[in-house]
């Protein structure tokens, strides 16, 4: 099982990390070209807008939602999440490929961002680091709310997409990546 | 248990902004091109370097009014700069919302000895430096991201080399330097022994190093992003181009792929006229900004 992490903006290099603590030897993913050689993809933490314009920059958006809609397991973490979401708040408009909206930038500016204890369905409690982090909203049917965070939801999956508001990459655990790697992928 | 303003948030911001393009800007306006171009992130100034150095006299913190209308205009992150050692106007900064505060050079310093402490913020600081032991006294400080001073408003790439050179040559002597002499090489860097220790076993330094200073074109941002810089700063190169849309777009390419040639290729034609650069042997000693700081 080879897993890909989309590398276009954004701390792919700590994903990267991650999924070889992991024991997995996993490639950065930048073309389409690439996708073709991954089993399953990270989309990783960065600026949201960025990412998604780079994406239709790039003409990664087609090849990203066909290979999604065919069964590819994808893992969003924070900017990666908002990239997988049917709809997003304002700016750019995310691939559409999971069934929940998300509120960019909702608990405010960098000010208001923290670190916190997050009990996630299936896993247990992690660390998890909030940056300019946002929140799911209008779950669809066949989405699972997988953890919340003041009565809002910071993680859903639905079939083998899982979405994240927070950053595990960066709390010094690795209880995601093998949730995603074991349970998903 | 909830915590604001942590090493690993401060830090965890500029990790988000890697492989990225940072864009001087100075009005909702420009920071919506910006955004639009595929900017990680916005400097909002009242002038551009080039502008600061051509008109002379005090530069300080922007006006709160043209900062509020530049935080509310894009949907990504905002920094402002405040002089060295102004902890005031760093404090304003964070009371208004500003993503990330700069203590730059740029700005005429208000401290000719010490530099904000940087610990006492919410927010995150970047910081120039010009060598490695001016960056892990910043990041000794609490600066969470270390950018290259360059010269800013030249257009010249040239000292930005040379600090982000500077940088790398450091780190590898300590890579290869016995433990023992690890507290000798802190005290001819003037840098605290626990953050020397640190480069030496990570061959990097702990928080993200970006290039700034005298960026231009698209193989400029290729060159540091190759001489290992994780994301760029374009300061003047942008709005003092002859089209900032496209120029700003184009260097946004370049630095995500900068190791494909081809791409460069393709993305550097028909981009009109860079900024018009100076050569630093034509600025006077006394007028350089990058030995600002200490």
């Amino acid at each position: 099982m080879r897993p890909g992490v989309l590398a276009l903006q954004g701390d792919f290099a700590e994903h990267r990390r991650a999924l070889e603590a992991c024991g997995t030897d996993p490639i950065e993913v930048r073309t389409a070209a690439d996708l073709e050689h991954v089993d399953a993809l990270i989309i990783p933490g960065g600026e949201s807008t960025t990412m998604l314009k780079l994406v239709d920059r790039y003409e990664l958006r087609e090849p990203l939602v066909k290979h999604i809609e065919a069964g590819l397991p994808v893992f969003g973490t924070c900017a990666g999440a908002i990239v997988l979401a049917s709809k997003a708040s304002d700016g750019e408009p995310p691939l559409g490929v999971l069934d929940v909206a998300v509120r960019r930038n909702a608990y405010g500016r960098q000010r208001e961002s923290f670190e916190a204890e997050i009990d996630v369905t299936g896993v247990g409690i992690v660390p998890a680091v909030f940056i300019r982090a946002p929140v799911f909203e209008d779950p669809g049917e066949g989405v699972e709310v997988l953890a919340t965070w003041a009565g809002r939801p910071v993680a859903v999956r639905s079939g083998r997409l899982l979405a994240i508001a927070f950053h595990p990459e960066l709390a010094g655990t690795l209880a995601m990546h093998r949730f995603f790697l074991e349970e998903m992928a | 248990m909830v915590e604001h303003g942590t090493d690993r948030i401060k830090r965890g911001l500029a990790e988000m902004l890697k492989g990225g393009v940072i864009m001087d800007v100075t009005s909702a306006e420009q920071a919506r091109i910006a955004e639009e171009a595929g900017a990680v992130a916005v400097m909002a100034l009242e002038r551009v370097p080039a502008d600061i150095r051509r008109e002379g006299g005090v530069a300080r913190m922007a006006d709160p009014n043209r900062i509020v209308e530049i935080v509310e205009a894009v949907t990504i992150p905002v920094m402002a700069k405040c002089r060295i050692g102004h902890f005031a106007e760093a404090q304003v900064l964070q009371a208004l919302g500003v993503d990330f505060i700069d203590e730059s050079e740029v700005l005429t310093p208000a401290d000719e000895r010490y530099h904000v402490d940087k610990w006492a913020f919410t927010v995150p600081f970047v910081c120039g430096a010009t060598e490695l032991g001016e960056a892990l006294r910043r990041i000794g400080e609490g600066a969470a991201m270390i950018r290259s001073k360059g010269e800013a408003g030249t257009g010249n790439v040239v000292e930005a080399v040379r600090h982000l050179r500077a940088i790398g040559d450091g780190i590898r002597r300590l890579q290869v330097a016995p433990v023992e002499e690890l507290m000798s090489e802190a005290k001819e860097l003037g840098a605290p022994y626990e953050l020397v220790r640190e480069v030496a076993a990570a061959g990097k330094l702990p928080v993200v190093l970006f290039c700034a200073g005298g960026l231009a074109t698209p193989a400029d941002a290729s060159l540091v992003m190759q001489l290992g810089a994780e994301g760029v700063f374009v300061g003047s190169g942008i709005f003092k181009s002859e089209d900032p849309a496209l120029r700003a777009r184009a260097i946004v390419e370049a630095t995500t792929y900068f190791k494909d040639p081809e791409v460069l290729a393709k993305v550097s034609r028909g981009l009109g006229e860079p900024m018009r650069g100076l050569d630093l042997r034509d600025i006077p000693v006394e007028e350089r900004l990058a030995p600002r700081g200490w």
